[in-house]
């Protein structure tokens, strides 16, 4: 059922959308599944990663599960339904340059870093992505090439500090007991209807260990790249943090133009422990589509984290910039007494691009605190929606939250959108909502043009004024890489 | 000659503002251009800013030989044409340092000199504040944000004193000032004077004039400019007001 297939060239595509400089593809031998999706061809997912039988187990009861639900579609962000038929579930770049057959090893996955095929290599290298273990980055990188992990980075080095960090299908061969203990216990297979597919077909991702009381010294990141058409990528990564451990954890993402729309429908599950730390950034930048937004990624994300013990805190922070459609609500379970959650959103539409993206913070534990900054940028023809809860249980005494979301309007035909849900169920809460709407003005423009500051430069640095207070807590590479991602999404975007 | 406005037409939002004005301006003049609320001052200012909102429809303006009214307002500005605004606006999240330095880099670059790095723009920067009484803490802070009336038009001399301009238009920028902030406005005006460099200064009050002292003053009224003097003009203006001069001209 799998065949090697060669790509075609498609510069004209590239050649319509120059603003997406990642929409390179690589040619290379794949071996990819036969599109279509039956209980099959989650066994057959299963058997080509070599998985024993309790993870085969989990997909088939995820599968059985999925199959009983809908497609959601309240979001505000509209699309055809999608058919499920029609996707591949698989895909792999083969070693055909390597001389003599060179077969995966038994858990599905190359160790040895010379059988990375060099077109993959190079693929990674022109998207900036350090995949070579020459000790010169300070971050330590998973990259992620359609379905599986090809290369990650710095391991011997963490391993040294107990720190486990590879792909999540290695993770299930060498930590079977750690992937167990954890797999599904943020995010339950049944929780929606694309964590279920995902829990069904997991392609690859991240696993992440911080043993008690490590300070990770490096970020860890992965790249996520789609790279084969009508190809869904379904990432798993799960990141935990044991008592008193701290880790930054970066993922970058991008996909080559296409003319069909593709799937991407991860799921992450973060674990903090008591007095531990987990700082999760997100820089997105699927394709986006072209200029309707044909072709684009659907980016239908779960991220969910649980701060289980006291005094945990975990933090998301997001750029979004890409997708055709982006659903995601990076949500945080603050179960711990005074844990802490965070969320620093930036999401920018441009063309007909549709995000609905917020986050959900639980405050369960005793003096729990949230905090929401979230910036929408609407441009072109685009939709911006947040999209937030903040539930206080009656455990959950002297709670306290405060959310801010500021909409930035850049011309006259987007939209911006907040639906904030507010549940409070003990009385001692404090909560705090902030909201503004504003054009990017005309006043502002016309002022920085008369100081001869050019329109493209003031858009951006007015734009990019407006998302400061979320830019500031990316780590300094992804800040400026986001800044940059703003200016490009946003270019023609006025008059 | 630096300024050559002939028979100016311009409208807002298909209403007709001005009506036929005409003005020379010479280098190192300095010219007042007074007149009462709604003759069409700040329109003016903003039409010769190259604002998109206001269309002129008929008329000239030669600035240093060049067509003006050819070029969008970051040309004219990069050319030395430089508005203080009626009302400075505020950009959040931007600092003072990032964007005057973006605007001084850019506009050296159209004059053919090279860009100023960090440490060279904070000096020439802390220079021009300290003439102005200005704090250097202003430099890390946000553009106007959470500025007083006074600081804001401060900060727009401030800038004009960055970027030395070839034609400084100053629309209403004494509105507003206490008469500290005036003195200190003023002072800074009058520092930015030479043999190069002319000043249109609009404004509805005579108080300004009387610290900046200006070559010529002209009322404008209904679109025209009705009456040109010198500045024992402003004096008169100022003890017996517009009435006498716009009687005439008002319509029955």
């Amino acid at each position: 059922m799998t065949q090697p297939t060669q790509y075609q060239e498609i510069n004209d595509l590239l050649l319509k959308n120059k603003h997406y400089k990642e929409g390179f593809f690589t040619k290379t031998l794949v071996e990819t599944f036969d599109k279509g999706l039956n209980e099959s061809v989650v066994r057959a997912i299963s058997a080509k990663k070599n998985e024993p039988q309790w993870m085969l187990d989990f997909r088939l009861k995820a599968f059985a599960h999925w199959q009983k639900m809908r497609e959601p579609h309240w979001a505000k962000a509209e699309y055809t339904p999608l058919d499920y038929q029609d996707y591949s579930y698989y895909s792999a770049p083969e070693c055909s340059s390597c001389s003599q057959a060179c077969d995966k090893a038994p858990d599905g996955k190359d160790h040895s870093q010379p059988m990375m095929d060099p077109e993959v290599a190079k693929a990674f290298a022109s998207l900036g992505v350090p995949i070579n273990d020459d000790g010169e980055a300070n971050i330590a990188v998973d990259a992620i090439f359609d379905s599986v992990s090809v290369s990650t980075t710095k391991r011997e080095d963490l391993a040294k500090l107990g720190i486990i960090f590879c792909s999540f299908s290695e993770a299930v061969q060498e930590y079977p007991e750690l992937v167990q203990q954890y797999l599904g216990t943020v995010v339950p297979y049944h929780d929606n209807f694309f964590a279920a597919l995902n829990s069904a077909v997991a392609s690859d991702g991240t696993f992440v260990y911080i043993p008690p009381n490590v300070r990770c010294p490096i970020d860890l990141s992965t790249y996520f790249r789609i790279n084969e058409a009508k190809t869904g990528q379904f990432e798993r990564t799960i990141v935990i943090a044991d008592k008193g451990s701290y880790v930054s954890y970066l993922e970058g993402c991008s996909a080559p133009v296409r003319d069909t729309y593709q799937l991407h429908a991860a799921v992450v599950e973060v674990i903090v422990h008591e007095d531990a730390e987990v700082k999760y950034s997100t820089v997105q930048n699927w394709y986006p589509g072209d200029d309707d937004c044909q072709g684009g990624i659907l980016n239908f994300v779960t991220k969910r984290g649980i701060c289980e013990g006291r005094n945990a805190k975990l933090s998301w922070t997001q750029a979004e910039t890409g997708s055709a459609i982006t659903w995601k609500y990076p949500s945080c379970i603050l179960k711990g007494d005074n844990s802490i959650g965070e969320f620093y959103s930036v999401a920018l539409t441009n063309r007909r691009q549709q995000a609905d993206t917020g986050t959900k913070m639980i405050h369960i534990g005793k003096n729990t605190r949230s905090t929401i900054i979230s910036k929408g940028l609407s441009a072109g023809r685009s939709d911006n929606t947040y999209r937030g809860l903040v539930k206080i249980l009656p455990s959950a005494e002297g709670a306290r939250n405060f959310t801010q979301c500021d909409s930035m309007l850049i011309g006259d035909q987007c939209g911006a959108h907040t639906f904030p849900y507010i549940e409070v169920e003990n009385p001692t809460a404090q909560i705090e909502h902030e909201a503004t709407t504003s054009r990017i003005g005309e006043d502002q423009l016309f002022y920085c043009q008369q100081r001869g500051i050019s329109e493209q430069d003031a858009i951006s640095m007015i734009v990019n004024g407006f998302c400061k207070e979320v830019f500031k807590e990316l780590p300094l590479e992804f800040a400026q890489e986001a800044e940059e991602l703003l200016a490009i999404s946003l270019e023609g975007s006025v008059g | 000659m630096l300024l050559d406005i002939k028979n100016l037409h311009a409208q807002v939002e298909e209403m007709a503002i001005l009506k036929g004005i005409n003005l020379q301006v010479n280098a190192g003049e300095v010219h007042a251009i007074m007149g009462p609320n709604g003759s069409g001052k700040s329109t003016l200012s903003n039409v010769l800013a190259g604002r998109e909102d206001y269309e002129v429809t008929e008329g000239s303006v030669l600035y240093d030989n060049e067509d003006l009214l050819e070029m969008d307002a970051e040309e004219r500005a990069r050319k030395g044409v430089f508005l203080a605004f009626q009302y400075p606006v505020e950009i959040p999240g931007v600092s003072n340092k990032l964007f005057l330095q973006t605007a001084l880099n850019a506009i050296r670059e159209t004059r053919g000199e090279t860009p100023l790095d960090m440490f060279d723009f904070d000096q020439l920067a802390l220079q021009k504040m300290k003439a102005l009484e200005m704090s250097p803490t202003m430099l890390e802070r946000s553009v106007n944000v959470g500025f007083s009336g006074g600081e804001k038009k401060r900060n727009d001399i401030f800038q004009m004193a960055m970027l030395e301009p070839k034609l400084c238009i100053l629309d209403e920028t004494d509105s507003g000032l206490d008469i500290d902030a005036l003195r200190i406005v003023a002072e800074g005006v009058n520092a930015l004077r030479s043999p190069e460099r002319s000043f249109i200064v609009v404004t509805h009050y005579q108080r300004l004039l009387d610290y900046i002292k200006p070559d010529f003053v002209h009322v404008l009224y209904k679109g025209r400019i009705i009456k040109s003097g010198g500045f024992e003009l402003a004096h008169e203006l100022e003890e017996k007001g517009y009435d006498h001069l716009i009687q005439p001209y008002q319509e029955a």
